[in-house]
């Protein structure tokens, strides 16, 4: 659905995109992952066709974003950063005129709209004026008229920013229903939306790509660096020379916790789970085992490795 | 075609739906009036030859609100969309651009029309207490509307020139209102100027926005002067045209 090869992008004595291509298929829902000033909103207004590539191609559904386009506007639901909308219009009256001028007619327009509010929940709203609203709602109506013309491709720059957990939660299930249906690409800076939404994610750093995987996959590449905690009461040196014995614990430190327990942070070797096994050490010993956890990784964890690659593997 | 309607209804409604609209509309309504004050003294005082519309031009408040409001009308068009951000949203839509700056244009220039209404309300009382109709005559006030319109279509595809150079709004208002009243000074440039060559005169003769109002306003409708309006206000949205395109090449 979108092939990006060699993409470039430079403003005035900046790169901001740096010579990237990716490829996104059919259905997919892709999570563009990095902090501010990464290169992603930039990517995704070349997407749109916004802005031009200072060189590279883009390709949406095999047409070229800047020879074809219009054809390409026509398959793109874009949100910008922020989601400008105009706050003098009301919800219903706005997503009819931009379902009009993104060439849907008088009728088909009605229908897609009255779906898309539904889709988005601002079935309520829609005589309210825009920018009377809640930024929730606000975000819901940038979201729908991202929808509206029932583009091939959805684009969205960071579609959660700023909203309280529950509209988080419905955003992301509505954005996850579009796969499949739709192909759908997200930027975000927050690794378990990632992880939660998308099929695939891009890690990009510095306007450039620094990995490429799914979300189980990375997490498995820093498995070597993840945490298990485990609070166990039992006597010190026998969890001692437990441990050592185990050869999937690569290192552990044990801390005194309330009454007899213990907290046991432990390393494990990469790629090895520890939890079923300390569960059944902790069953056939009789210690009694309160609590076990793994530490997930945020994404600055995962930029460090990421970022320091060589430094990681020369250790 | 259908597009472009829309688009209009929508900056249309920006204007209607916002304070600012009002805000324009009865600053307009206040210089029309003082205009109307000013000319009710002229015509207690003794008889006139001018015509009713010439009187109202000949004050200063008519090119008050010629050189100060259209600015004002057309600042936001698109210095608010680019610093809101709505641009990019419009511009990523399957819309020319051609739409666009045509649609914005025309929504200012319905929008200068509209303010100018007070303006038929003063020349009908004028009309029906002085009982006179050699004063105001269907020709007079027609040149006058259409003086109007031309120089409204001037200043306002400047005013959208200038808009869309700027994402501050206040930046754009400020230089469609230095070139507007350098154009309009143009004008006063010929008369300060010595006769050395008949040509220049005659070039500078085209810029004499008072004067060529000031036939308007007798109800005298010159082609050349239409032409130069007409032309200016199509180069002046060409020019927008390609500030609005040169996104696509920066």
């Amino acid at each position: 659905m979108i092939q990006v090869s060699n993409l470039t992008k430079r403003y005035a004595g900046r790169t901001a995109v740096d010579d990237i291509s990716f490829t996104v298929e059919r259905g997919e829902i892709v999570g563009l992952l990095g902090p501010n000033g990464a290169g992603k909103s930039t990517t995704m207004r070349v997407l749109s066709g916004f802005m031009p590539a200072t060189s590279g191609t883009v390709r949406v559904a095999g047409l070229d974003v800047f020879h074809d386009s219009d054809a390409v506007r026509r398959r793109i639901g874009y949100m910008p950063e922020n989601n400008p909308l105009y706050p003098e219009m009301r919800v219903r009256e706005y997503l009819k005129f931009r379902a009009r001028i993104k060439g849907l007619g008088w009728r088909q327009s009605r229908a897609r709209v009255t779906t898309v509010m539904e889709q988005c929940g601002l079935a309520d709203v829609g005589r309210r004026v825009i920018g009377q609203l809640s930024k929730g709602y606000k975000q819901r109506v940038g979201l729908a008229d991202a929808l509206v013309h029932d583009p091939e491709l959805i684009i969205l720059d960071e579609p959660t920013i700023g909203l309280d957990p529950q509209q988080i939660r419905s955003v992301r299930a509505l954005i996850k229903s579009l796969g499949g249906r739709h192909t759908v690409l997200i930027s975000t800076h927050i690794l378990p939306e990632v992880e939660m939404m998308c099929g695939r994610v891009l890690i990009m750093l510095g306007g450039r790509v620094l990995a490429s995987d799914t979300p189980e996959n990375l997490q498995r590449r820093m498995a070597g660096g993840n945490q298990i905690i485990a609070e166990i009461a039992a006597p010190e040196n026998e969890l001692r020379t437990m441990f050592e014995s185990l050869p999937e614990v690569e290192s552990f430190n044990l801390s005194p916790g309330e009454g007899d327990y213990f907290r046991c942070a432990l390393t494990p070797q990469a790629g090895s789970d520890l939890r079923p096994i300390i569960y059944q050490l902790a069953r056939e010993k009789n210690w009694s085992l309160r609590e076990l956890t793994r530490s997930r990784h945020t994404l600055e964890d995962i930029y460090m490795q990421v970022t320091q690659p060589a430094t990681e593997e020369g250790e | 075609m259908s597009i472009f309607c829309i688009l209009l209804r929508r900056e249309l409604g920006a204007y209607f739906l916002n304070l600012t609209g009002y805000v324009i509309i009865a600053a307009v309504a206040l210089l029309t009036g003082l205009s109307f004050v000013v000319l009710l003294q002229n015509l207690g005082s003794g008889p006139s030859p001018m015509p009713v519309t010439e009187m109202f031009y000949r004050t200063y408040f008519f090119w008050l609100i010629v050189l100060l409001v259209s600015p004002v009308i057309t600042m936001r068009l698109y210095a608010l969309e680019k610093a809101s951000g709505t641009f990019e949203t419009l511009t990523t839509t399957p819309v020319g651009d051609v739409q666009i700056v045509a649609s914005k244009f025309v929504a200012a220039q319905i929008f200068y029309l509209f303010a100018w209404l007070p303006l038929v309300a003063c020349l009908l009382i004028v009309r029906h207490f002085t009982q006179q109709n050699a004063g105001l005559d269907a020709g007079t006030a027609g040149g006058m509307a259409l003086g109007i319109g031309l120089t409204g279509s001037l200043f306002l595809s400047l005013g959208c020139f200038a808009s869309s150079l700027s994402r501050s709004q206040v930046a754009a208002a400020m230089i469609s209102f230095g070139l507007g009243v350098s154009l309009f000074s143009l004008g006063f440039l010929a008369a300060a100027l010595p006769a050395t060559s008949e040509w220049q005169n005659q070039a500078l003769a085209y810029f004499g926005l008072f004067e060529q109002m000031h036939d308007f306003a007798r109800g005298v409708v010159d082609t050349r002067t239409v032409v130069f309006y007409v032309s200016a206000t199509f180069f002046f949205l060409f020019l927008t045209l390609r500030v609005v395109e040169s996104r696509r090449w920066k």
